[in-house]
C-alpha cells in the first residue's frame, strides 16, 4: 500500500529513536511557526504595491519607453531560438537514455521554477496587454519547441549543424536592438538599466571571459616559461583582489590608462572588469580539467601526427572542458550574483534600480519586499544555470553512451 | 646532385618556442609601455604623480567605530589603520563563525534524521543561489534596523538586540559575569556591537557558511563507508564516530577546500561598504574622495588584501601539514 510505505519512511525518516523524534517535532513545529509568520506577512502587512508600481523600472531601467519594443522583439526571437534548440535536442537524443538525466532534487526545482514563471504576471499585476505578450511569448516557444520535436529529425543534417549558430547571430542582433545603430535610435548605455543591464553585463562578461580562461589555463600549463609566468601573474593578481577593488580601479585609474578620450563609458569599463575577474576564475576550472586528462592522451595524439594545436582541439581540450564543465558554470554564477556589486559603483542594474525606488518618498522603508522579490528572481535564474549545467554533464557524460 | 632538404629555420623546434614567447613578449611589452606611458602623463597632466606625502596629512573624518583611539586629527595612514584592524576583526570573527556553522551543517548531511538532512540541503542551496550583497542589505535594512531601543529590544537570555546595537553578556571587572542592562534608557553591557558590524557578520557567516558545509560534506564523503560501518560495530554512537573516526579522517579532504572558502570570505568583507561599516575599503574610498590619490588607495588596498591572503594560506598550508595522515 502506498500510504503504508509513506508512513513506513516517515517513520524511518523522522521517527526512528525517541531522541529523533523530538527532534524532528521541534524542528517540524519551527518551520511550521516560520512559513505562517512568512505567509502572514506576505499576504497581511507586506505592500506588494511597490514592485507592482515599478515593474518597467525593474526590468529595463530608463530605457525610452517608445523604443521597448525593440526589447519586445529581442525576447520574443530568444523564445523562438529557445524552442527550436530545445525541440531539435529532444528530437535527436544521443544515446544517453539509459541514466537519470532529471534526478528528484532537480525535478522539485524545475517545478518550483515552471510555477513561479506562470504566476509571475499575475502576481505582478501587468496590464493585460503586457499579459498578453508574455503568454503569447510562451505559446510562441512552446509551438516552436512541439514542431522541432515533431519534425526536426527530418531535417537533413547539414542544416543541422548549423543551427548552433543562431545563437551568436542572435547575440549580436540582440546588442543592435538594443542600443541602436543600423537605422535604430541609439540607446545609450546609460539608459538601460535594470534586469536588462544584470543580464547584459552577465551574458557579456560570461561569453567573453570564456575563451581567455581557457587561453590563460592554456598558458599556465605550457612548458615555455614567459607564457607560463604571465599566466600565473594574470591569475593570481585578480584572485588575490576583492572585486570590489577591481571596479573601483576600472573606475578611478582605467581613465589614466588610456590616451585621452579612448576609455570606454563607465557601464563598459565595468563589463570588461567583470570580463577579466571572471577569466581568472574560469582559468583556474579549466586548468583543473586539463589536469585531470590524462598526458598519454596528448602523446597518443601527437604520436598520431597531429600538430599541438590540433591535438588541443580535437583530443585534449573536449575531454578537459567537460570535467571542467561543473566548476566553470558554477563561476558564471558566481558572476551573475556578483554583477549586484555594479550597484556599489553607481550603475543602475537590478539592486541599483532598487535602491532609486526605496529612495521614492512614496516607497520609504519598503526594504523587506523589495530584497525578497530580488532575490527570488536571483535564486531563480541561479538555479535555472545549475540546472541546465547539471543536465549538460549528464548529456556530455560518456558513460551514459551505448558501448 | 639534389638539394639536401632542410626545415626552414622559422619551422625549427629549437626556435619556434623562442618565437612564440618573443612574439607575446613584445606585445605584452609595447601594451605596458604605452599603459604606463599614458598613466605618467595623465598623472602629471592633473599634478597626482605617485607621492606618499598626504598620508601623513590629517585625515579630518572620523571613523564610526575603532579597536584603536582614532580622531580626525590623526593622519590617513592612521584612519586606514583602523580600517584594516576593523576589517581583520570582521574576518576573524568570521573564519570562526563560519567554520563552526558550515561544519554543524556540513555533518547535518550525514544525519539519520530526514528533516535535518533535508533541512540542511535547503540552506545550502537557499543561500548560494542569491548574491551576498543582497543578503548584506537584507539583514541590515530589513533585519537588524527593525529593532528597537530601550524596553521594546528583544531580549534574550543574555543577548540584546536592540537599533543602537548588539549587547552580550561578558565577563566584567573582577571576572563577574554580567549580562546587558538598562541604564537611564540605555543599554549597557561588557561586549557590544554596532548594528553595522552585526549585519556584516550575520551575512558573511550564513553565506560563507554554506560552503563551508559543501567542502565539509564533500570531505566526508571521500571517507570510505567501511569507516563508519567499523566505528558503528565498535558501539559508538553517531556523534563519536563522527568526532573520532571520520572527521579526522576528512580534514585532510576538507582544510585545502577551507582555505579557499576563508580566502573569499575575506574578499568578501569589503562588501562592508554596503551596509556602513568602517572597514578597509570603506576607510579607502573616503581617503580617495578627499584625496583624490587614486593610483595610491588602489595599491595600498592591493597589498593589504594580498598580504591577508597570503597569511591566511599559510596558515591553512601549516594545519594541512599537521591534518596528513602519516603512515608508518
Amino acid at each position: 500500500m502506498a500510504a503504508n510505505s509513506l508512513l513506513a519512511s516517515l517513520r524511518r525518516e523522522l521517527f526512528a529513536s525517541r531522541g529523533d523524534a523530538l527532534l524532528s517535532a521541534g524542528l517540524l513545529a519551527l518551520i511550521a511557526a516560520a512559513a505562517i509568520g512568512l505567509l502572514r506577512w506576505a499576504f497581511g502587512q507586506a505592500q506588494w504595491v511597490v514592485i507592482q508600481a515599478n515593474t518597467t523600472l525593474f526590468a529595463v531601467g530608463r530605457y525610452p519607453l517608445d523604443q521597448q519594443w525593440r526589447l519586445w522583439l529581442l525576447v520574443a526571437l530568444l523564445a523562438l531560438a529557445t524552442g527550436l534548440s530545445w525541440g531539435l535536442l529532444r528530437a535527436n537524443p544521443r544515446g544517453d537514455r539509459s541514466g537519470v538525466l532529471w534526478p528528484a532534487n532537480d525535478r522539485i526545482a524545475v517545478a518550483v521554477l515552471a510555477f513561479l514563471t506562470a504566476w509571475a504576471p499575475a502576481a505582478l499585476r501587468l496590464a493585460l496587454p503586457l499579459q498578453l505578450r508574455w503568454w503569447g511569448i510562451t505559446a510562441l516557444l512552446l509551438a516552436l519547441r512541439w514542431a522541432a520535436g515533431r519534425w526536426g529529425r527530418r531535417l537533413p543534417p547539414q542544416l543541422l549543424r548549423w543551427v548552433p549558430l543562431i545563437w551568436p547571430l542572435l547575440y549580436l542582433l540582440g546588442m543592435v536592438l538594443i542600443s541602436g545603430g543600423l537605422g535604430l535610435i541609439r540607446v545609450p548605455p546609460s539608459e538601460w538599466g535594470g534586469l536588462l543591464l544584470t543580464v547584459l553585463m552577465a551574458s557579456f562578461a560570461i561569453l567573453a571571459s570564456f575563451p581567455l580562461g581557457v587561453l590563460m589555463a592554456l598558458g599556465r600549463r605550457s612548458e615555455l616559461p614567459l607564457l607560463r609566468w604571465g599566466s600565473v601573474l594574470y591569475i593570481e593578481f585578480i584572485r588575490g583582489a576583492p572585486l570590489i577593488t577591481l571596479l573601483f580601479l576600472g573606475q578611478n585609474i582605467l581613465g589614466f590608462l588610456l590616451p585621452g578620450g579612448l576609455a570606454p563609458d563607465r557601464v563598459w569599463r565595468a563589463a570588461w572588469v567583470l570580463t577579466f575577474f571572471c577569466g581568472a576564475y574560469v582559468a583556474e576550472a579549466v586548468r583543473a580539467g586539463l589536469a585531470s586528462v590524462p598526458g598519454g592522451q596528448q602523446e597518443a595524439a601527437r604520436s598520431l601526427g597531429l600538430s599541438v594545436p590540433q591535438s588541443l582541439q580535437h583530443v585534449v581540450l573536449p575531454q578537459a572542458l567537460r570535467i571542467a564543465l561543473p566548476a566553470t558554470v558554477g563561476q558564471f554564477i558566481s558572476l551573475l550574483q556578483d554583477t549586484t556589486l555594479l550597484s556599489l559603483i553607481g550603475l543602475l542594474e537590478l539592486l541599483g534600480t532598487a535602491r532609486t525606488v526605496m529612495a521614492n518618498p512614496d516607497f520609504l522603508g519598503k526594504n523587506a519586499e523589495v530584497y525578497l522579490t530580488l532575490a527570488v528572481l536571483f535564486w531563480c535564474c541561479c538555479a535555472a544555470l545549475g540546472l541546465g549545467s547539471r543536465a549538460l554533464e549528464r548529456r556530455l557524460d560518456p558513460s551514459h553512451f551505448p558501448a | 646532385m639534389p638539394e639536401p632538404r632542410t626545415i626552414p629555420w622559422w619551422r625549427d623546434r629549437r626556435v619556434v618556442p623562442w618565437l612564440v614567447q618573443g612574439g607575446v613578449a613584445l606585445v605584452v611589452l609595447v601594451v605596458i609601455a604605452l599603459l604606463l606611458g599614458n598613466l605618467v602623463r595623465n598623472l602629471t597632466a592633473a599634478g597626482l604623480l605617485l607621492s606618499w606625502r598626504w598620508l601623513g596629512q590629517p585625515a579630518s573624518f572620523d571613523v564610526a567605530e575603532s579597536l584603536i583611539p582614532f580622531d580626525a586629527a590623526m593622519p590617513y595612514w592612521r584612519a586606514l589603520l583602523v580600517g584594516l584592524v576593523n576589517s581583520l576583526r570582521a574576518i576573524l570573527i568570521g573564519l570562526v563563525g563560519a567554520t563552526l556553522l558550515g561544519t554543524a551543517v556540513g555533518m547535518a548531511a550525514y544525519s539519520g534524521n530526514g528533516l535535518v538532512r533535508r533541512l540542511g540541503r535547503v540552506y545550502v542551496e537557499v543561500i548560494r543561489n542569491i548574491p551576498l550583497l543582497l543578503q548584506l542589505l537584507f539583514w541590515y535594512f530589513v533585519v537588524f534596523l527593525s529593532f528597537r531601543n530601550g524596553t521594546e529590544a528583544l531580549q534574550l537570555p543574555g543577548i540584546v538586540l536592540a537599533k543602537s546595537g548588539l549587547y552580550l553578556a561578558w565577563f566584567a571587572e573582577g571576572w563577574r559575569w554580567q549580562g546587558p542592562a538598562l541604564v537611564n534608557g540605555v543599554w549597557q553591557a561588557p561586549w557590544r556591537f554596532s548594528v553595522e558590524f552585526a549585519a556584516l557578520l550575520t551575512g558573511l557567516i550564513t553565506y560563507t557558511g554554506a560552503f563551508v558545509a559543501e567542502v565539509v560534506r564533500g570531505g566526508i564523503a571521500a571517507v570510505p563507508r567501511g569507516q563508519w560501518e567499523a566505528a558503528t560495530s565498535l558501539g559508538l554512537h553517531w556523534g563519536a564516530s563522527m568526532r573520532t573516526v571520520v572527521l579526522p579522517q576528512a580534514l585532510p579532504v576538507i582544510i585545502p577546500g577551507l582555505n579557499s572558502q576563508y580566502i573569499s570570505l575575506a574578499k568578501n568583507s569589503a562588501l562592508a561598504v554596503a551596509v556602513g561599516y568602517a572597514d578597509l575599503y570603506s576607510v579607502a574610498e573616503t581617503t580617495l574622495n578627499q584625496t583624490g590619490r587614486a593610483l595610491e588607495v588602489f595599491l595600498l588596498l592591493l597589498g593589504a588584501y594580498l598580504v591577508i591572503d597570503l597569511l591566511i594560506s599559510l596558515v591553512m598550508n601549516g594545519l594541512n601539514q599537521l591534518v596528513q595522515i602519516r603512515e608508518r
